[in-house]
């Protein structure tokens, strides 16, 4: 096994994709000669040729337009956006064809693509490069939501994603990129969607995130623990599908939970984890349901970031207004 | 005072704006000539002129990109977008320059506009022509979000949205353009946004709805109180943001119990937000979980089966009952 | 400082091209040489002695602030940058054609028009050093934000020439854009709105070969971007961009067109990046070092400067102290700029609303309460 990032993760899985099934393709800005701009698709050129690796005008729209008539045709085209904030021109196509192409034509056709973006902030980048939005994506019917945390959950699952039926917005913490290294299997391995991942027991409060809060949520758990605390903490991997099950059977057994999300709070995917919880495990709450978010506000610029950026020091914080309710 | 119907409060409004305001003026596809699909803005090209009332080609994102442009230069354009599915073209104008423009220029520049679109099911319409978007919208900050129920709200409201220096997403129940006639002042006046309506008072249980969903839930409220004798509070909000979670509070407080309503897919729609800041702020107060009566998370069907996707009196009543008995 | 209000080449702008559609001109405008030669007595602009030293002024300024700027990121002292070098003469030509009451929508590589046009170089680096506050630009200077999602602007600019046109105001407006903005949705629905209500936008864009990694042959594989407008039914021009000269007469020609009622334009300014798409590029990945030293031989300061020259306005004494000079001016900046001080976390609350609604509040004051409790000496 190697040792890898997560962007080496994706990079791994997407070779190990495309050696298996010569209908994957990847396309998008830069991603061919270049190796993408994060250098996940480092290297597919010289392997697969300029006909798998497509260098396409800059054209989101088009692109992800493009990527539903290959798929209707039998490819399986992985798109990549370049940045989350690049996601708004390909809208349209998103949600008025790749989430419904299977619906409207009664199960005739389906559009099994995968598309690609580096999500999120904490890297310094420019306005448009650090959104998170996972959230306009969870209320469109059709797609599925993937947000892997580090690098053996990104493989696995990226190959689930390109494997799966469906279309699949997966999206790629991009602090996490370099961040951490794991162990990372050489061959392929595919994590099953709407599996949650327990990363740590506890008894005393849940905390349910995905993507680069997952870990940052572990980190808090784990300075928590040393004043003997008790955190579980659950990296929900996909949100659409979701773990409902391992969300209620934590919350059962804590009474008490914490939503942590980067994105600006209102109607984020947060308020629909508080929602189901408090739908489904009322008598079991023995405290208000608490989140922490990103603020109602444009992620600001890098001198400020920081302050949007919810940090563990605002999880910890909330953590413990919770359990000093009684 | 007149009677009136929806879409003539409308035309109403922007006639009364546009005359005691140069600087108001309506854009978009048929507008003009045609006075728009819906007539929302018939008459006003003769008395306004074209260069008030512009016919533009068909190109939604160019539609929303010139009402900045035209915005930043002094004007205050309403955009009309045809149908509530053909917005998403828009989306990248919308939320990453509408929303942010204001903050971008700190405070240079702003893009007091409003994005007009008739919303929502039941008139029987086409795929795209009955979507209920209005979480997207929500969920990006910058925007406000204004949902009319009624010829006179519909009425102050636009006046409001169009004197607001914010840009607004004014969505339009289609369904009730032409349902029922109500007493409309004449004249301008604002119905202020951020303040919901109080639409009958109760004790057992809250009922809280917005545009499409209002007027069913009003009745629907009548009959259950009749049938089952019970003290039902409904709340319109008129807008969702800025949201009177006030009024709501306030309510919550006295009933302890919450039903919401919405016509949109279920997963991290608005009625989300409010169940999740209610589960925040108020859990000790509820005596039951807030329960949610929706749409389903898929495409709303074609017309045959389109009313089993939306919620109808049966449904919102089960809705009432449920949160009444837990 | 913004430049002084231009002297007009009366020669260039004199011609009337209302409702003109012969102008378009076979391959590309050209008035210099490389070598700094005028080529086109005809079109020359007649510019005083003292303005050329001015615009020479400015070009050098630019790279002078690009080189220092690529050098700061590299130190870890600014954020991601978009240098601009190599395209300094469509910049500065085309920003000096604009009168003050024209409107100036940028995309993200614009700089030196910003600041001929009245920004400073201190906002470029205070935005480009993670701060909105860069983006604050004064009341009395028609420039906007810059665009990042690429070719939105091109939108802006025509919807704000438009409401100058609805409004009776002699202005035009000039979107900046680059050979891949080109494949953009909004480029076609910016150019085909501008053709349908003839509305004075002067949409330029900077063909400088590259978006990111993607050659201009992967844009479109029409001969040239220019001959776009022609299916929009308006004027499309080439320039060589790297010519003040020509891109400075052929903008100017197209601004009076706009402001006197005669619709659109596009010009196609030919030109290339010297540099990275910004500071987290790495251009050796797709691009030959002989061909950026071919472009290289074409550096719009170059041709300028023999032009200069051979009008007998410079000498390399006037270099010297002109690289000095602009030097200066940058290092002021930058210390200007490394001063900036820290800005309290309400800044990023406000502005998302004319008005901050309860939410916003009780989120700022949540974050102060944080803050607090994380540093309690402050």
């Amino acid at each position: 096994m190697a040792q890898l990032t997560l962007v080496q993760a994706i990079n791994d899985a997407l070779k190990v994709e495309m050696r298996r099934d010569k209908s994957v393709m990847v396309l998008g800005e830069d991603v061919g000669v270049d190796g993408g701009v994060f250098r996940a698709t480092e290297g597919l050129l010289q392997e697969f040729g300029a006909g798998r690796i497509v260098d396409t005008p800059l054209a989101e729209s088009g692109i992800v337009g493009a990527a539903i008539g290959l798929a209707l045709n039998g490819m399986k085209p992985v798109a990549e956006i370049q940045f989350d904030g690049f996601m708004p021109p390909a809208f349209d196509h998103v949600v008025s064809h790749i989430g419904r192409v299977r619906w409207r034509s009664r199960g005739r056709f389906n559009v099994p693509m995968v598309i690609r973006a580096p999500y999120g902030g904490g890297i310094h980048a420019p306005e448009h490069h650090s959104e998170s939005p996972e959230a306009y994506y969870a209320h469109t019917p059709g797609l599925k939501v993937v947000m892997p945390s580090g690098p053996y959950d990104a493989k696995g699952l990226l190959i689930s994603a390109i494997r799966d039926p469906d279309p699949v917005i997966y999206l790629e913490p991009k602090k996490n990129y370099r961040a951490f290294r794991e162990e990372v299997p050489e061959n392929d391995y595919a994590l099953p969607f709407g599996k949650a991942n327990l990363l740590k027991e506890g008894s005393d409060i849940t905390v349910i995130s995905w993507g680069y809060m997952a870990r940052l949520s572990l980190q808090a758990a784990e300075m928590l623990g040393e004043q003997g605390i008790g955190v579980e903490v659950i990296d929900l991997r996909t949100l659409v599908p979701l773990d409902i099950n391992a969300i209620l059977a934590s919350v059962q057994k804590t009474g008490r939970c914490l939503i942590a999300q980067e994105a600006p709070q209102t109607c984020a995917f947060g308020s629909e984890l508080m929602t189901l919880i408090q739908e489904k495990a009322f008598d079991s709450l023995r405290a208000p349901l608490g989140r922490i978010s990103g603020f109602d506000i444009t992620i600001p610029l890098y001198r400020l970031e920081e302050a949007y950026m919810p940090d563990a020091g605002r999880v910890i914080r909330k953590i413990k207004e919770i359990l000093q309710f009684s | 005072m007149a009677q009136m119907t929806l879409v003539q409060a409308i035309n109403d409004a922007l006639k009364c704006e546009m005359r005691q305001d140069k600087r108001v003026l309506v854009m978009g596809e048929d507008v003009g000539v045609d006075g728009g699909v819906f007539r929302a803005t018939d008459g006003i090209i003769n008395e306004f002129g074209p260069d008030r009332a512009i016919d533009t080609p068909l190109a939604e994102s160019g539609i929303v990109g010139a009402a900045i442009g035209m915005a930043v230069n002094g004007l205050r354009p309403v955009a009309e977008i045809q149908f509530d599915g053909f917005m998403t073209p828009a989306f990248d104008q919308i939320v990453s320059h509408a929303a942010r423009l204001r903050w971008r220029s700190r405070g240079r520049f702003s893009a007091p506009i409003v994005v007009r679109a008739p919303y929502g099911g039941g008139i029987r319409a086409l795929e795209h022509h009955s979507e209920s978007p209005e979480a997207w919208y929500v969920h990006t900050p910058g925007l406000k979000v204004v949902t009319p129920s009624g010829p006179s709200d519909a009425k102050g409201l636009l006046i409001a949205a169009i004197r607001d220096p914010d840009p607004v997403i004014y969505l339009e129940p289609k369904r009730l353009y032409r349902a029922f006639r109500e007493e409309v002042p004449e004249g301008a006046y604002e119905i202020p946004l951020g303040k919901a309506n109080l639409v009958r008072e109760g004790r057992d249980v809250t009922a809280i709805s917005w545009g499409s969903m209002s007027r069913l839930l009003a009745q629907t409220a009548e009959e259950v109180a009749e049938q089952d004798g019970t003290s039902i509070e409904v709340i319109d909000l008129r807008t969702l943001v800025p949201l009177d979670f006030e009024l709501i509070s306030q309510s919550v407080k006295k009933t302890g119990r919450v039903v919401i309503l919405q016509e949109s897919a279920r997963t991290c729609g608005f009625a989300s937000e409010i169940a999740a800041l209610i589960t925040e702020r108020l859990l000790l107060h509820l005596e039951a979980p807030v329960v949610r009566v929706s749409g389903y998370d898929i495409a709303i069907p074609y017309f045959r089966m389109e009313e089993h996707y939306l919620p109808d009196s049966g449904k919102v009543a089960r809705g009432i009952r449920q949160a009444v008995t837990y | 400082m913004a430049k002084s209000t231009p002297t007009k080449a009366k020669s260039t702008s004199d011609e009337s091209s209302k409702g003109d559609h012969s102008w378009s001109i076979e391959g590309p405008i050209q008035i210099l040489d490389p070598a700094g030669k005028v080529i086109d007595k005809e079109l020359e602009p007649k510019l005083p002695d003292d303005e050329l030293k001015e615009i020479y002024r400015w070009m050098v300024t630019a790279r002078s602030f690009d080189e220092r700027a690529l050098s700061l990121q590299r130190q870890g002292r600014l954020g991601t940058y978009a240098p601009l070098s190599g395209q300094e003469a469509a910049q500065v030509g085309s920003a000096w054609a604009l009168e003050q009451q024209d409107w100036m929508f940028p995309s993200y590589r614009e700089h030196a028009v910003q600041v001929v046009r009245g920004q400073r170089w201190v906002d470029i680096l205070t935005y480009w050093g993670g701060s909105e506050e860069g983006n604050r630009i004064p009341k009395n200077v028609n420039n906007f934000t810059i665009s990042i999602p690429i070719a939105t602007q091109i939108l802006h600019a025509m919807g704000a020439a438009w409401a100058g046109k609805l409004r009776g105001e002699k202005m035009a407006a000039i979107a900046y854009f680059g050979d891949g903005g080109t494949s953009e949705g909004d480029f076609h629905e910016g150019l085909n709105f501008a053709g349908v209500f003839k509305v004075g936008t002067v949409f330029f864009c900077q063909n400088n070969q590259y978006a990111i990694s993607v050659p201009r042959e992967r844009q479109t594989s029409s001969e040239t971007i220019a001959q776009k407008a022609i299916a929009y039914g308006f004027d499309g021009v080439q320039v060589d961009g790297n010519d003040f000269l020509a891109v400075y007469y052929i903008t100017n020609r197209a601004l009076e067109k706009a402001r006197s009622g005669g619709g659109p334009t596009l010009i196609e300014a030919i030109t290339y990046r010297f540099s990275h798409h910004t500071t987290a590029d790495d251009w050796t990945r797709y691009r030959s070092a002989a061909e950026v030293e071919e472009w290289k031989q074409k550096d719009p300061l170059i041709r300028f400067r023999k032009y200069l020259e051979n009008k007998k306005l410079w000498s390399d004494k006037d270099e010297q102290k002109l690289l000095e000079e602009a030097k200066a001016e940058v290092a002021k900046a930058v210390e200007e700029y490394e001063k900036l001080p820290e800005r309290d976390v309400e800044e990023i609350f406000k502005y998302t609303f004319a008005e901050m609604p309860w939410n916003l509040k009780e989120q700022l004051e949540d974050l102060r309460a944080y803050l607090k409790e994380k540093k309690p000496e402050e």
